[in-house]
C-alpha cells in the first residue's frame, strides 16, 4: 500500500505538482497497480542475473573522430525561452 | 490509372511502378485523396506538398504513414502529448531518413497514446483514433492511428513503434499485419523514447509481403544508436512457406484463461489451418510468461520516468512558469503537459527505482526478464515458432477501460513476453468474431524476421481475409 505521504514524496522526485485530490486517486491506483506486480515476490530468483537489455551486447564505441554537432540556432529554435546565446530558465529555489 | 491503384498491395504497386504502368506522380496524388477522407482522427499531419521528395530505392515511390512519435524535421512530432504540441524537430529519425531514401516518402504522421502508453489510443491528447471497423470501438495502442489509417486505405502502409504491444495490438484490433522486429535491428535514433530497453519501429501493412518488403529497408547498425545491431541476415522478399514439418508451439500460459471464446475459436480454427498444410501443433511450457505483465509494468515506467525527465519546459515544447522558481516551473509544466496515464506511470517508475525500492521491484523484474527468455530459448529447441492469439479479446468499446488502468494492462498479457526477451513476433488478420477482427501471433528466436514473415504468408493465403469492410469509401 502506498499512503498519501508517499504519493508526495514521490511526486516531488519525479517533479510533477499534483493536486489534493490527484494524491488519493494516485495512492489508490498505485496501490492496486503494485499489489498485482508482487505477483514476482513469490518467485525463487535466487542466482538469476538481471537482464538490462533483451539482446546481450557489449559496450559499443563510435569511433573517436569530430563531426559537425545540432547549430546553435537549430539547438535553440523551440526553445520556450532564450537570449539568443542559451536557455533562458527561472531563478533556482522556490522562486519570490 | 485511376485512384482504383491505391486498393493494390505496396508490392503489387512497386512492381507497376517498375514496369511504368502507374507514375509516382499519379501514385502520390492518389494517396494525397485519400489519406483527405480521414474521418478518424488517424492522421495527425498530412503533407500539403504537391511532390514528394524520394529516392530512386527498391520501395517505388509508395509514401508512408509514420507515427507521431518519429523526429520528421520541419514536422510536428509530438508524441501524443500535449507537452510537445507543435514541436519541430532539428532532425529525422534514422529509420525515416531510410525509408525515404530507398522510394517510401512521408505523407502523414499519425496519432498515438501519449508516449506510446496505452492500448487503445485513448490517451492520445489530440482525441482518440476511432476504429474504421466500428467508430464506437478503439483501434488498439499504442500505433492505432497506424493500424486504424492503414485499414481503411488512407496510407497504403504505415510505421509504428511496440515496446509491450504496441504494433501487434492495434494491428489485430484493425485487421491489419504488424511486425515487431528483433530488439535493436532497426536504429531507435529520433525515436521519442518511452522504455528504451523495449521500444523497437516495425511495420504495420495490408499483407505480409508488404510488411517485409518495408522491413527490409528499416535494419541495420546505426552509429547515432548504441543499442543497433547488424541483421545477420539479408530480409529476404516474402514467399509463403512450406509448413510441412513446421513445428509451432502453443503455450498454455497465454492461450487459455483470459482469452475470450470468439478469439480463441479463430486461434484454434488457424491451428487446424496449420496442420491441415503440414505443420505439428503442440503445447508449448513458459512457465514465466503469467509473470511478464508485472516485470514489464515495473521495467517500462522506470526507464520512462528516467526518459521523460528530459521534457522539463528548458529546451522545447511546453512551459508553464507559475513564478515560484525553477521547480516550480518544472512541476507546473510537468502536471499540465502529461496526461493521467503517463503520470500514472511516471510516478510508478520513480518508486520502482527510488531509494529503499529499486531491488524489490526493478532488481526483480529485471530477473524474472531473464527467467522469460531462458523459457524462450528452451522453447525454440523444441518448436520453429510459438503462436498465441495476439488480444485477448476484440476491439473494446470506447471508454470501456478507462477507469481501471489494471484492466487495460491486462489487454497486452499475449504480447509483452516477446517484448520482454526482444524477440521478432507478427500479428497477421485472423478473421472476424461478432464482426470484428483478430489476431493471430507468430513469434520466434531473435532475428528470425525471414521465418516468421514466410510461416505468416502461408496461413495468410490460406486465411483469405477481406478487410474491406474497414476501407473508407
Amino acid at each position: 500500500m502506498i499512503d498519501r505521504s508517499e504519493v508526495l514524496h514521490i511526486a516531488k522526485l519525479a517533479r510533477l505538482s499534483i493536486s489534493d485530490e490527484e494524491v488519493d486517486v494516485l495512492a489508490a491506483e498505485l496501490s492496486g497497480i503494485l499489489d498485482h506486480v508482487e505477483m514476482i515476490s513469490k518467485l525463487n530468483l535466487a542466482g538469476v542475473e538481471p537482464s538490462a537489455h533483451s539482446v546481450a551486447q557489449t559496450g559499443w564505441l563510435r569511433p573517436d573522430v569530430p563531426h559537425q554537432s545540432l547549430a546553435r540556432e537549430k539547438a535553440l529554435d523551440q526553445a520556450p525561452a532564450t537570449d539568443g546565446e542559451g536557455f533562458e530558465v527561472p531563478p533556482p529555489g522556490s522562486g519570490t | 490509372m485511376s485512384t482504383d491503384s491505391t486498393k493494390l498491395s505496396v508490392t503489387e504497386t512497386v512492381a507497376a511502378v517498375a514496369s511504368g504502368l502507374l507514375s509516382k506522380a499519379e501514385l502520390h496524388a492518389a494517396w494525397l485523396d485519400r489519406a483527405g477522407l480521414d474521418d478518424l482522427n488517424a492522421l495527425s499531419w498530412v503533407s500539403d506538398s504537391p511532390e514528394l521528395v524520394h529516392g530512386d530505392g527498391p520501395l517505388g515511390g509508395v509514401p508512408l504513414g509514420v507515427k507521431d512519435l518519429f523526429c520528421t524535421e520541419g514536422v510536428p512530432s509530438q508524441s501524443g502529448s500535449k507537452i510537445l504540441e507543435g514541436y519541430l524537430p532539428p532532425y529525422t529519425a534514422t529509420v525515416v531518413e531510410a525509408l525515404a531514401q530507398a522510394g517510401a516518402p512521408l505523407i502523414a504522421k499519425t496519432h498515438q497514446d501519449e508516449f506510446a502508453m496505452g492500448s487503445s489510443n485513448e490517451n492520445c491528447a489530440f482525441g482518440p483514433v476511432l476504429n474504421p471497423w466500428d467508430r464506437g470501438r478503439v483501434p488498439g495502442g499504442s500505433s492505432g492511428g497506424s493500424a486504424a489509417a492503414v485499414a481503411a486505405g488512407l496510407v497504403p502502409w504505415a510505421l509504428g513503434t511496440d515496446t509491450g504491444g504496441s504494433i501487434r495490438q492495434p494491428a489485430a484490433l484493425c485487421g491489419v499485419v504488424g511486425l515487431k522486429p528483433t530488439y535493436g535491428s532497426v536504429s531507435r535514433y529520433g525515436m521519442i523514447a518511452f522504455a528504451s530497453s523495449l521500444d523497437q519501429a516495425g511495420p504495420i501493412t495490408r499483407t505480409v509481403a508488404d510488411a517485409g518488403l518495408l522491413y527490409s529497408q528499416m535494419t541495420g547498425k546505426d552509429p547515432r544508436d548504441a543499442t543497433s545491431v547488424e541483421h545477420p541476415d539479408s530480409v529476404e522478399p516474402v514467399v509463403p512457406m512450406d509448413l510441412t514439418g513446421v513445428r509451432l508451439g502453443v503455450p498454455e500460459e497465454l492461450t487459455g484463461e483470459g482469452v475470450e471464446p470468439g478469439v480463441r475459436e479463430a486461434f484454434e480454427a488457424t491451428l487446424d489451418l496449420a496442420r491441415s498444410l503440414g505443420a505439428t501443433v503442440a503445447p508449448c511450457p513458459l512457465p514465466h510468461a503469467p509473470h511478464a505483465l508485472s516485470a514489464y509494468y515495473l521495467i517500462a515506467p522506470a526507464e520512462c520516468s528516467s526518459n521523460l525527465a528530459r521534457l522539463d519546459g528548458v529546451r522545447f515544447g511546453l512551459r508553464v512558469d507559475p513564478d515560484e522558481g525553477l521547480d516550480g516551473m518544472y512541476g507546473a509544466t510537468r502536471a499540465a503537459g502529461f496526461g493521467p496515464e503517463v503520470r500514472r506511470r511516471i510516478m510508478l517508475g520513480t518508486y520502482a527505482l527510488s531509494s529503499g525500492y529499486y531491488d524489490a521491484y526493478y532488481g526483480r523484474a529485471q530477473r524474472v526478464r531473464t527467467l522469460i527468455s531462458q523459457d524462450f530459448d528452451s522453447a525454440f529447441e523444441d518448436f520453429d515458432a510459438i503462436v498465441t492469439p495476439t488480444s485477448p479479446s476484440v476491439a473494446f468499446e470506447l471508454g470501456s477501460k478507462t477507469a481501471d488502468p489494471l484492466s487495460m494492462y491486462l489487454s497486452d498479457f499475449c504480447t509483452v513476453p516477446m517484448s520482454l526477451a526482444g524477440i521478432p513476433a507478427i500479428s497477421i488478420p485472423n478473421g472476424l468474431s461478432d464482426g470484428l477482427p483478430v489476431g493471430f501471433q507468430i513469434a520466434g528466436p531473435a532475428f528470425s524476421e525471414n521465418r516468421i514473415l514466410g510461416i505468416a504468408a502461408a496461413l495468410e493465403d490460406g486465411l483469405k481475409f477481406d478487410g474491406s469492410p474497414a476501407w473508407i469509401a
